[in-house]
């Protein structure tokens, strides 16, 4: 039952009411492996009030959980209005209790929440008021960075971070190439392949490069570029800026003067917004070298005619349609990523959650702005 | 039985050191040390930093392999028992560490009952009751319960996490440096918090401290960590050293300014 076993050789804890001496005896050694048996029989004990006398002259043992059950149960019979009359112990263990009897008379706590209906109402409206903290938070940070980036890109400061912005550029740019690539090879395989199987009903197999062209470089080439980025960047900035703000580092950054936007936001965002526009032109590619693949294993089309088609499908246009929205894309990751880094407290959990929520809302915004893009587009005429 | 035994058998050896060897790399921290320590005492170690204190208090409740020797706790080799055997005797010693290493994402109450849910079957209320006991005999306020340690104040921060390392009521304590980075008057309340928690509940005490208050208020001998050895006495007898160390550390202005009151005595 319990983990703990008491050394064999010592005696078990016990205790006996006598009703007509009214004496609660208690021996044995009333230690912590023995407090939750001794606690359930104890609570199952009938101390009506009146007087009543503890001996516990006969205990072996006594660590701090026995005697919190032994003062609990003094302290019980004086709550229904009896007295205890007698309370002995052992010379050994007077200091303990005597310790351990000291101010515990404060007040009951009370919980923190409310229970029940009106503990739901209470965490209804404390998230309510929370996001719209959240809200005008998150716009107040917009601000702030947007007027700096604007700031840097008009009147380069000296202090622009240069190396920090190509170190950004690298880990997310550089290093994102093989994931990147292999992703959006393998989309564009299976673009390939199930735009083949459903054209080759009408015949038109060789409109499945049109789609390939189309889809790809307006929208799915730059959408699965800014999603693994989301994942993979974004998530970075966020442990990484919150990891700081665990240690103190961001504060040790302030009191020394430097600006954290100008340190650890801009280059992240500047960093970004240069690497992503590249780094979907390269999925573009890749996802093409797949399809065309595809297209020459199941539907026999030859790489130059692959190419004669796209060239008819699509034009730079297309191109610069899907390019177009990735700086924005990456503008949106870099700042969710770095304002919910900002927002970590000091401690462990704290980073794993708001790492998940960067990401979260990193793809919800990017796909909200990809919608957004679309209607613009289409209302345009693009 | 072994309680019994406490009475007749003074000197109940609870920790003991054979031969210890410590290290990194090629540097050596503890060159075959040897130390005794008996139950009921509180024992102080002490050493310039980088001596390696730290390093030996990890090796005993075996935190770190060392590299050679034999350390037994509560008569056990620890290194040589796993699992329920070492995992037993976890439950008899508690650990304070440095800063704490309060769970954080745990308020204070749930951090206490982290070691009576893992190795006791006690109802929830009872352990509601042994943490609001904990954290009085500490000197908390009952609303400290709810809080996360990130609300909390340095000094408190040790007094909760002492209250964890009480949990499972053990008989052994190490506390690493208990009062570094306190003020002296909250250093002060706390080797008094010690000293009575000492006696009350009859704990042998592993102290590793730089803090000559605390050493002079709580500890009954002292163990000097000086060039790879043990140097272990009294305070009285350690200030009659010839060791150039142990004379500037018990004689410097800091040494000498809080013992000033013993050269009278």
């Amino acid at each position: 039952m319990t983990l703990i076993e008491s050394a064999s050789a010592e005696p078990e804890a016990w205790f006996k009411l006598d009703r007509d001496s009214r004496t609660l005896a208690v021996g044995g050694a009333w230690t912590i492996s023995e407090s939750a048996r001794l606690d359930r029989e104890l609570n199952g004990l009938e101390l009506s009030g009146g007087e009543l006398a503890i001996d516990g002259s006969k205990i072996s043992r006594l660590d701090s959980a026995g005697a919190w059950l032994l003062l609990r149960t003094r302290r019980a019979v004086e709550a229904q209005g009896g007295k205890v009359s007698r309370f002995d112990l052992p010379d050994l263990y007077q200091p303990l209790i005597e310790n351990l009897d000291r101010e515990q008379d404060a007040e009951k706590r009370k919980p923190r929440l409310p229970t029940g209906f009106r503990g739901r109402l209470y965490k209804i409206g404390r998230a309510t008021i929370h996001g719209y903290y959240q809200g005008v938070s998150i716009l107040g940070y917009l601000g702030r960075v947007t007027v700096e980036t604007g700031e840097a890109i008009v009147a380069p400061r000296h202090n622009l971070r240069v190396a920090a912005i190509f170190h950004q550029i690298e880990e997310t740019g550089i290093n994102a190439l093989p994931i990147v690539g292999l992703l959006s090879f393998l989309i564009g395989v299976v673009l390939a392949y199930q735009g083949a199987d459903q054209l080759k009903q009408f015949g038109t197999e060789i409109f499945t490069i049109n789609l390939l062209g189309v889809g790809l470089l307006r929208e799915i080439g730059g959408l699965i570029t800014a999603i693994i980025v989301a994942g993979r960047s974004g998530s970075a900035f966020t442990a990484h800026i919150g990891t700081m703000r665990v240690n103190e580092e961001i504060d040790a950054m302030q009191t020394m003067g430097l600006n954290t936007v100008d340190t650890l936001v801009l280059p992240r965002i500047i960093g970004l917004v240069i690497a992503l526009p590249l780094l979907t032109f390269f999925a573009d590619i890749m996802g093409l070298i797949g399809g065309a693949m595809m297209c020459y294993i199941s539907l026999d089309i030859t790489f130059p005619v692959f190419l004669r088609q796209l060239n008819d499908a699509v034009s730079v246009n297309t191109l610069m349609v899907g390019l177009i929205k990735a700086p924005v894309f990456a503008f949106v990751i870099a700042l969710v990523g770095c304002y919910e880094g900002f927002q970590v407290e000091r401690n462990a959990a704290s980073v794993g959650q708001l790492t998940t929520r960067s990401v979260v809302e990193a793809i919800f915004l990017v796909i909200v702005l990809d919608a957004a893009f679309s209607i613009m587009f289409s209302v345009l005429g693009i | 039985m072994a309680e019994e035994k406490t009475g007749t058998k003074k000197k109940d050896v609870v920790i003991e050191v054979r031969g210890l060897v410590n290290g990194f790399g090629s540097k050596i921290l503890h060159d075959h040390i040897d130390l005794n320590v008996y139950r009921g005492e509180v024992i102080g170690v002490v050493g310039g930093s980088g001596s390696g204190k730290s390093v030996l208090l990890r090796s005993i409740i075996s935190l770190i392999r060392p590299k050679e020797g034999v350390i037994k706790v509560f008569g056990q080799q620890t290194g040589e028992i796993e699992g329920a055997q070492m995992r037993k005797l976890e439950m008899r010693w508690g650990v304070l560490f440095q800063a704490g290493a309060l769970f954080s994402s745990q308020t204070v109450a749930e951090n206490i009952k982290v070691p009576l849910r893992e190795y006791t079957s006690m109802s929830e209320k009872l352990m509601d009751e042994i943490a609001a006991m904990k954290l009085t005999m500490v000197g908390l306020p009952p609303d400290t319960a709810d809080k996360y340690p990130s609300e909390l104040s340095g000094g408190m921060i040790k007094r909760a996490a002492l209250a964890r390392s009480l949990a499972l009521d053990p008989e052994l304590l190490f506390l690493d440096e208990p009062t570094a980075g306190l003020d002296p008057i909250s250093a002060n309340q706390f080797d008094e918090l010690i000293k009575q928690l000492q006696k009350a509940l009859g704990l042998t005490v592993f102290l590793v401290t730089h803090d000559i208050d605390t050493l002079r208020a709580v500890t009954d001998r002292i163990a000097v960590l000086v060039n790879k050895k043990l140097v272990i006495g009294t305070l009285a007898e350690l200030r009659k050293s010839d060791d150039p160390w142990i004379k500037d550390y018990f004689s410097g202005v800091r040494g000498r300014a809080a013992l000033a009151d013993m050269e009278e005595a």
